[in-house]
């Protein structure tokens, strides 16, 4: 029991951490290349990425899931030529949590390129830096605070996913039963001691996070770096 | 043959609807050329448009040999490649660089460093290198700015109203450094300004946009030196200091770099305190002028 305690935890923080380093590399250029666009596909664009935000998580689950399952022609093609299978692995939670927070890594981080002074690029590119040196060096390390903003709250949002995870994932303990699906299944069981044990963590760690994320934000804005 | 060629045409959207911008200028290796016009009437969008950092609808820009714009042949030169030192208004200093780190980014891959000593020695920043750009006053910002701007090395040298934001003693101080530093760079410099007495000692020319055109003769005393109607002439200048003299009063009025003494009565000098702009007013039967 304790053992399977603290895979499924250490499980649900492996997901949280694999899922938000793929949303790091996804999100940045995603939300610059936003931040940027003029064209009038942007809202489409825009919108696409926030339904996470507004279905019910099992809609995008059960998508992914009829998308990645091997009896159809994409998850048939993945299987196949990349020998990779989706649904129930742990491979399938991190791509259906990639899309799942994907607008929690974008959406801050779109509105800190944006709001940053367009003067402060500019002034790179007339110094002769192109739009890669000007993004690493002189953007990113200004929007710290929105960054950290992005990072923790996909995080976050990770370890607290349920619906998709349900759908596309199962209840696989050690491959993909994670904390939120745990203590579903505990209270099913009426083993509400250790769905308590569950949640308790959960609530500890996100309070925890969030009252990181505030006090990091309010320092970084006091020593003018917002 | 002039150093620099601008044609441009651009249709720019101002507060009381659309504004065609149409300019013709060319400007000479050296020059210190002024742009001055009232606010809305687009000199912020012509320097933009030198530095490519805004499209011409249509237009032609040529920098000694190189072409950098010619809407014809779809030339446009990226502002990277245009070797242009920009001064924005409100500095545009990267905020998580150091003062040092600010004007090293500005170096070009292979450029020596030592000029990044040099500037930092020109400008007189080396107690403040270390600094971060959030912790200096907007007097020594624009040093910083004007310093990472010259980095490069660029030929022309663009300056957005920068010294707007700054009070009288330091902006006379930095037209100072200005001035040392376009002829040690050897720059031709394109300054936007508003301010005669600014211009009337940087500037070797001037030229007013008005409504999106440069329509007056560029002399620098067609834009300073107004004659009014009943042939006096009149200059503008800053009151220095207001001193009792006998009866009594004199004037000290800044003129370019000229202090001249104004007596005046009483009620003249009521509402006036050191720091106004005021419009002196000559009488001028038959100026004369003599070597």
């Amino acid at each position: 029991m304790e053992a399977a305690f603290w895979q499924t935890l250490w499980l649900t923080f492996k997901l949280a951490a694999v899922t938000t380093s793929f949303l790091i590399l996804l999100g940045i250029p995603v939300a610059y290349l936003l931040s940027r666009s003029r064209s009038r596909w942007k809202p489409f664009l825009e919108a696409l990425i926030s339904l996470p935000l507004v279905l019910p998580p099992t809609v995008l689950g059960f998508y992914l899931l009829l998308a990645f399952s091997p009896e159809g022609q994409f998850g048939a093609w993945l299987e196949q030529a990349l020998g990779l299978r989706l649904v129930f692995t742990f491979s399938g939670l991190v791509v259906g949590s990639i899309f799942y927070s994907l607008p929690f890594m974008v959406q801050p981080v779109q509105s800190g390129f944006e709001n940053l002074p367009r003067n402060l690029s500019e002034a790179s590119y007339t110094l002769g830096k192109s739009h890669l040196q000007t993004l690493l060096h002189v953007q990113i390390p200004n929007i710290k605070p929105a960054l950290l903003t992005g990072i923790v709250l996909a995080f976050a949002h990770t370890v607290g996913e349920f619906g998709v995870i349900l759908m596309i994932g199962g209840n696989i303990p050690g491959q993909t039963r994670v904390a939120s699906i745990a203590i579903y299944d505990e209270v099913e069981a009426l083993n509400y001691g250790l769905a308590n044990q569950y949640a308790l963590v959960l609530v500890a760690f996100a309070f925890a996070i969030l009252a990181l994320v505030y006090s990091i934000n309010r320092r970084l804005l006091r020593t003018g770096w917002g | 043959m002039n150093m620099i060629e601008i044609r441009l045409k651009k249709l720019l959207s101002a507060g009381d609807g659309p504004l065609p911008l149409d300019i013709r200028l060319e400007i000479g290796k050296g020059e210190f050329l002024a742009i001055t016009g009232p606010s809305g009437s687009g000199k912020t969008t012509l320097l933009r448009l030198l530095a490519g950092l805004m499209a011409a609808d249509e237009g032609f820009i040529r920098f000694d040999s190189e072409v950098w714009l010619d809407t014809r042949r779809g030339v446009n030169v990226r502002p990277q490649a245009r070797n242009i030192g920009l001064v924005f208004q409100d500095y545009a200093l990267f905020p998580n660089m150091t003062v040092r780190k600010n004007l090293e980014f500005a170096l070009s891959g292979k450029q020596n460093k030592r000029i990044v000593d040099e500037l930092i020695a020109i400008m007189e920043l080396t107690e403040l290198e270390g600094s971060f750009p959030a912790t200096l006053s907007g007097g020594q910002q624009q040093r910083v700015a004007l310093a990472r701007a010259l980095v490069r090395k660029p030929r022309l040298l663009l300056l957005d109203e920068p010294l707007s934001a700054l009070d009288a003693g330091i902006r006379a101080k930095l037209q100072n450094y200005i001035l040392r530093l376009h002829e040690a760079f050897q720059l031709t410099t394109v300054l936007v300004s508003h301010d005669y007495r600014e211009i009337f000692k940087l500037a070797s020319r001037v030229v007013a946009l008005q409504q999106g055109r440069i329509d007056q003769p560029d002399l620098p005393t067609a834009v300073l030196f107004s004659t009014g109607q009943d042939g006096d002439v009149r200059l503008s200048g800053e009151v220095l200091s207001i001193e009792e003299d006998g009866a009594g009063f004199a004037v000290n009025v800044l003129i370019g770099n000229n202090v001249v003494r104004v007596p005046a009565m009483p009620r003249d000098i009521q509402h006036l305190q050191p720091g106004d702009s005021v419009t002196v007013s000559f009488q001028a039967y038959r100026p004369e002028l003599v070597r």
